[in-house]
């Protein structure tokens, strides 16, 4: 399997600043995080506010650079200035608010937005931005206003104005926060599907637990650092350890963990609905 | 105070081609004291009726009735209603605006013409509900992690010391220990001071636990408005309308379809776990 992201040693520093703007100091906002994420793997980041998620992710489009350490996405070092738009094209990041990632006044045209900065002729942005729309299902709206659309709908349009520029992964900054039930569900189902169909490697972060029971593997970061690593079995499993870190089970397994505590026979980590109502039924 | 709303009717941009009625014939009764949680998928009409609900918006037609005088009424006193209906918008943290916390807290009672000490009283005894630590006090509020802007911006309101207090979405984008802080703390609020809440949330989870009666708002219109147990029942129905009910809800209907006789109303883990106990934990 070819790697797609590898972080090694990786430290970023923000500055701190006194009133006139002098620097005073510096806060560890990621500290020496090793990453490992290889082609086509669909990957969770979980971790309280202010953990480094954010941080951690923006260095992997090179919207930051490591102050130690290094990032390579694509076997690219970020840090070397000419493969600057090379790294940005291999990835592409989706943000918490749909309202401030779409600037076109058309569905197609805020689409079309990327792959014309990157040079693409004309003939194939609008091929780019149709596959884009239909890979998103959101073709129909191709001609809509996009402030017309519900919030998953935007946050569709977003996700379509990505992979439009063709990355080979995408980073998701809590794309479901801001949206409704439905909306929800059709921003990850869209994950899903250009994990199968496209072979996208994603990279999710998230505060809903319920949403990463299919990832490959889980991180959770806590004060900078990775402090918990395995698939979202292993992870889940250990449902004292992430209230430490402020975080949560899905809601089935803290329904099975409680079920378990009042001495029935429920096997550890469960994470899907089906899963328990089995359980359950055998004990029948 | 309680709350009345009759026959309320909202049109946005009336006699233009962007003209769309967000609210229609909304009729509702709010009794004092109670926690209500309002549901709705994006564009449904819960943020539009909030807004009435403080005065913010004015009623296209219809009547809005706090303790029984009709707020549309001529001397009616606004500004005094928004000083009891205190409403916390989304991202409310991206308001705060002072050089330290505690100044951004004395905001609202200063406009409510309080003296200084006054103020600060009330806006230490906030910062102490919603738990923010008094090292953070003299800090500048945008140092504050996102959670604790978030308290820091709930106290800006709970200063003013509300009866009603409306919370739009309070815990979006926060981690599961700052939402259940949050949500608990305004929980013990409602508790201890009868305030009457009223929570706007996506989180049908959060709605279940906290919640005394949910109202369903649909294309404008109230769908449902009833009890938790209730409105959960019809969770075929509420999926129709980009909505959900708690996973456990559905983890009940499963057994109950595979055979096993436990109570699907259950809207929370506890009561989960106690129907299925009931059923299977006596051998």
């Amino acid at each position: 399997m070819r790697k797609m992201v590898q972080t090694e040693d990786l430290i970023f520093e923000y500055a701190k600043r006194d009133e006139e703007g002098n620097v005073i100091g510096a806060y560890r906002a990621v500290d020496q995080v090793n990453l490992d994420v290889e082609e086509g793997q669909f990957i969770a980041i979980l971790g309280h506010n202010g953990s480094g998620k954010s941080t951690l992710a923006k260095h992997i489009n090179a919207i930051l650079l490591p102050t130690e350490g290094t990032v390579w996405v694509s076997g690219k070092d970020t840090k070397e200035p000419e493969e600057l738009w090379n790294v940005r094209q291999s990835a592409g990041m989706v943000f918490q608010n749909p309202d401030n990632q779409i600037i076109g006044t058309v569905v197609e045209e805020d689409v079309g937005f990327g792959p014309e900065n990157l040079g693409v002729p004309t003939d194939d942005i609008w091929k780019r931005v149709e596959q884009s729309l239909k890979a998103v299902g959101m073709i129909e709206y191709r001609h809509h206003s996009p402030n017309k659309l519900s919030g998953g709908q935007k946050q569709r349009v977003a996700i379509a104005g990505v992979i439009a520029m063709r990355p080979k992964c995408i980073v998701l900054d809590e794309p479901t926060a801001m949206l409704d039930p439905n909306g929800r569900k059709e921003v990850l189902r869209t994950v899903e599907e250009l994990r199968k169909q496209e072979k996208v490697t994603a990279i999710l972060i998230t505060h809903y637990m319920e949403e990463v029971i299919d990832a490959d593997k889980v991180f959770v970061m806590d004060h900078g650092h990775v402090v918990m690593e395995g698939t979202p079995r292993d992870i889940f499993s250990q449902v004292d350890t992430l209230k430490e870190y402020r975080l949560d089970v899905p809601q089935v397994t803290i329904l099975a963990d409680e079920l378990k505590k009042r001495g029935l026979d429920i096997p550890a980590g469960i994470l899907r609905k089906e899963e328990l109502v089995e359980a359950i039924c055998r004990l029948k | 105070m309680s709350i009345k709303i009759e026959h309320l009717n909202y049109v946005y941009s009336p006699g233009t081609a962007y003209e769309k009625q967000a609210l229609k014939d909304i009729c509702l009764e709010i009794p004092h004291g109670e926690f209500v949680g309002i549901i709705g998928h994006t564009g449904s009409g819960k943020s539009t009726l909030i807004q009435h609900l403080n005065g913010l918006i004015r009623a296209t037609s219809g009547e809005l009735y706090y303790n029984g005088e009709n707020i549309y009424s001529e001397n009616y006193n606004m500004k005094a209603l928004r000083s009891q209906v205190g409403l916390v918008f989304q991202y409310p943290e991206h308001q705060l605006f002072e050089v330290d916390v505690l100044s951004d807290v004395c905001f609202g009672p200063k406009n409510q013409g309080l003296s200084k000490e006054e103020c600060e009283k009330r806006a230490r005894e906030a910062l102490k509900l919603v738990g923010l630590k008094e090292k953070y006090y003299q800090s500048s509020p945008f140092e504050l992690s996102g959670g604790q802007k978030r308290r820091a911006a709930i106290a800006g309101v709970l200063a003013m010391q509300p009866k009603v207090l409306i919370l739009d979405e309070p815990t979006a984008g926060l981690d599961p220990k700052g939402r259940d802080d949050i949500l608990d703390q305004i929980a013990y609020l409602h508790k201890k001071s009868d305030l009457t809440v009223i929570l706007v949330s996506h989180s049908m989870e959060d709605i279940a636990k906290y919640a005394d009666r949910i109202i369903v708002m649909n294309h404008g219109k109230v769908m449902y408005n009833d009890t938790p147990k209730k409105v959960f029942a019809h969770y075929k129905e509420l999926e129709e309308v980009g909505l959900a009910a708690p996973q456990v809800t559905y983890i009940m209907h499963e057994l109950k379809e595979k055979g096993i006789d436990v109570n699907v109303a259950a809207t929370t883990v506890e009561e989960a776990a106690d129907s299925i106990m009931e059923v299977l934990g006596h051998d």
